[in-house]
């Protein structure tokens, strides 16, 4: 059995055969990765050790205090949460091996190639096409708002290789190199004047069917795992008072008295309680999730803080009175990194109406709680046995 | 950190205190009660306070209490919304015995934490912790004046009463005059208290122990507030999913459905900010920040949940007969008691240093 006395052993002989300050980064994270102190929950071999997930904070606390390189977790998330998961539920084992450790240590980025132009909330109508050729796939068409594109070396991808059947069991799910010659990325800009995202163009790619995560058809079950990681990643987080959105612009308050006007005092008092009871209900989350008592609060967690990010940011815009007439850069770049607070609060009002879009919109995420949690009928649906060729479009 | 879950030991009392009430504490006869001659429920108190004895609960055991903390009574509480029960815990178990409990008079203690007397702080239901309150006049030792909005004063049997020296005076029932007093709250009856040269005791000093009684008051009553949310979520969604029009039911329209997972999600939230206010009051750490941020949001959903309630029970909301009128009534009346949400921003202000203009 492994406990925590156990897990802090382990880590204390990774930090004495590999010392942070005389290891190179990426020799400590691979040799992280086969201690199994990478991902506590993963299992033997795979970066984990097969134990409890609740245990991995026993391993960061060691590491926190030595000095230790992470591996730039935000710069990995697609990979880390969604990616990860899936190719462990689904891989095989040689699938397994190959891809989970570059990807955890982050020598290879990944992103996901699931949302197109004309498959947003429902993202089971998606069109790109995979045919099979012999040993290989090949696929056409079009994907939007995939972050990391340009940087990712895989992807994790849906695509339709069944048109004659009803939506959700023609799709079938893939690992795409992002290298191949058929792919190509291209910047979408957004309203920020940014482009973090990207349009990823699919023109004959070849997959082998190596590749082919889980069976043919079943890629939409397959895509459930990816998509509850992510709201699973969305709902863990653990911050400080004032720790969100609500920081800049309470600072803002305290720091500029000439700005004050009664109306945007009340606004602010009632934001900065809603922000504090968010706060406290993603950290009850947490408690839960380490009490293993997990609850369903995570699927609202998203729906929170996208509001709040909203009127916060909108109100912070106001406060600033003549300043919030100005922007501070409208010049296309392409940032490696998202960051909801960086920059002035023009581009925080701007990017923050994404928070209601990206990961599930608000509206089809109080679809998921009425349905999923409190149990109310669904929709009657017109497309659930109907092939899809021959959906409405 | 503040620990925001339910223990074991909470989860068992939850269980033993909704068994008593859904034996003893049904809609219908607490809709009767309420205009019957006694709208308190006592037998249904004696059974809390006596039988389990609950009314002891902040009390510590040295002083005839159970020596268990608010986290416990805030469990009670949200029971106690869920059932609108018309029982004077609030105000004796906790704003009561709290104001004892920063007084001198252990004997009056012991009388209320065993539930055989029942308590009530004459100040008016409205003020916040920390307001300004009425008191009465003191002539060679005895009261004369007329405080009003005093909860539960119909069936006190003592009266913690704030005078104008600064005291705190407790006060038989038989020394004074308990007028009803019609109010919104059916179940958590007001009434005007007389003094005409009421032989009264002192107890203590009264500003500390007002305020420390509000707040208290105030932090637990999110937790009743917690309770009525919850109950009125579960009917509503309960209902919709029975009820059918145009050959579906109610609930499948995704009109109502995202309004019920909105307000789903403002009762998610309201129980993170009732634990932490009733932790903080256990621990005493960041206790008047939890106990304002948990007063500055809990009066808004539990509003909205009863709103909500009534108006998706359609016409049968507005009947007298169902139930959902009492979760109305005490939820708008729960927005004023122990300060108004306004109130508590307004502390926030101060508390967190975001200063008015």
């Amino acid at each position: 059995m492994t406990d925590a006395a156990e897990l802090k052993r382990r880590t204390a002989e990774l930090l004495a055969a590999y010392p942070p300050a005389t290891t190179d980064r990426l020799d400590f994270l691979q040799a992280r990765f086969d201690a199994g102190l990478a991902w506590v929950h993963y299992p033997e071999g795979l970066g984990g050790l097969g134990v409890p997930r609740s245990l991995q904070a026993v391993v960061d606390a060691e590491l926190a205090d030595s000095g230790a390189p992470d591996n730039d977790p935000r710069r990995i998330g697609i990979g880390l949460g969604m990616a990860a998961p899936t190719i462990l539920q689904y891989g095989t084992e040689e699938q397994k091996q190959r891809f989970l450790r570059p990807l955890w240590v982050g020598e290879e980025v990944w992103c996901q190639l699931f949302s197109e132009p004309g498959a947003g909330s429902d993202l089971a109508a998606l069109g790109t096409r995979a045919v099979r050729e012999g040993e290989d796939w090949v696929v056409n068409g079009q994907k939007v708002w995939t972050s990391s594109a340009h940087l990712a070396r895989w992807a994790i991808l849906i695509a339709r290789t069944d048109p004659e059947v009803p939506k959700h069991a023609g799709i079938t799910y893939f690992l795409c190199d992002m290298t191949d010659p058929g792919v190509e990325v291209r910047p979408l800009r957004q309203i920020t004047g940014e482009a973090e995202f990207n349009e990823v163009f699919l023109t004959n790619v070849r997959i082998p069917d190596s590749r082919r995560l889980g069976e043919v058809g079943n890629g939409w079950r397959v895509a459930q795992t990816t998509l509850n990681n992510e709201r699973v990643a969305i709902g863990g987080m653990r911050l400080p008072r004032e720790g969100g959105m609500i920081g800049p612009v309470s600072k803002t308050w305290r720091e500029r008295p000439e700005l004050r006007t009664p109306d945007l005092h009340q606004r602010l008092l009632g934001l900065w309680v809603e922000s504090e009871v968010a706060r406290l209900t993603a950290e009850r989350l947490r408690q839960q999730l380490v009490a293993g008592q997990p609850g369903y609060e995570g699927s609202g967690m998203k729906l929170s803080f996208a509001r709040l990010n909203q009127e916060i940011s909108g109100l912070e815009v106001e406060l600033r009175g003549e300043e919030g007439l100005l922007y501070d850069d409208w010049t296309m770049r392409r940032p490696e990194l998202v960051d909801f607070t960086g920059r002035d609060a023009g581009y925080r009002y701007l990017r923050s109406k994404g928070n209601s879009i990206e990961g599930g919109t608000s509206e089809v995420l109080l679809n998921i709680v009425a349905e999923r949690v409190l149990g109310l009928p669904a929709e009657p649906r017109t497309d659930k046995d109907v092939a899809w060729k021959d959906l409405a479009r | 950190m503040t620990d925001l879950l339910y223990s074991e030991e909470e989860e068992a009392l939850r269980s033993a205190v909704r068994d008593l009430l859904t034996d003893h504490c049904d809609a219908a006869s607490v809709i009767t009660r309420t205009e019957s001659d006694a709208p308190h429920d006592l037998s249904l108190w004696k059974s809390l306070a006596d039988g389990m004895g609950l009314a002891g609960l902040l009390v510590p055991e040295d002083k005839g209490g159970q020596g268990a903390t608010h986290r416990e009574v805030a469990v009670v509480l949200e029971e106690l919304g869920r059932a609108v029960a018309p029982v004077p815990y609030l105000t004796s178990a906790v704003v009561a015995t709290e104001a004892l409990l920063a007084c001198d008079a252990d004997d009056l203690l012991v009388e209320l934490a065993s539930g055989r007397r029942i308590g009530a702080l004459a100040v008016a239901l409205n003020v916040a912790p920390g307001g300004s309150f009425k008191t009465v006049r003191l002539e060679d030792g005895f009261l004369y004046g007329e405080l009003t909005g005093v909860a539960d004063a119909a069936v006190a049997d003592v009266l913690l009463v704030p005078g104008e020296d600064g005291g705190l005076y407790a006060v038989d029932a038989s020394e004074v005059t308990v007028t009803p007093q019609v109010a919104l709250d059916l179940t958590r009856p007001l009434a005007t208290v007389s003094f005409d040269g009421a032989r009264a005791r002192l107890v203590g000093d009264g500003g500390p122990a007002v305020r420390r009684a509000l707040r208290a008051g105030a932090g637990l009553l999110a937790s009743e507030q917690l309770g009525l949310s919850d109950w009125t979520l579960t009917e509503t969604v309960r209902y919709l999913k029975e009820r059918k029009q145009f050959n579906r039911p109610v609930g499948g329209f995704q009109a109502l459905k995202h309004r019920l997972a909105q307000l789903w999600l403002e009762v998610v939230n309201l129980r993170a900010a009732a634990r932490n206010a009733a932790d903080a009051l256990a621990t005493g750490e960041d206790t008047d920040v939890a106990v304002a941020v948990a007063q500055a949001y809990a009066a808004r959903v539990a509003v909205h949940a009863a709103e909500e309630a009534v108006q998706l029970h359609g016409g049968l909301g507005m009947t007298w007969e169902h139930p959902v009128h009492l979760y109305l009534k005490r939820a708008k009346a729960d927005s004023i008691a122990y300060g108004t949400a306004g109130a508590h921003r307004a502390e926030l202000a101060e508390l967190v240093d975001l200063q008015a203009p």
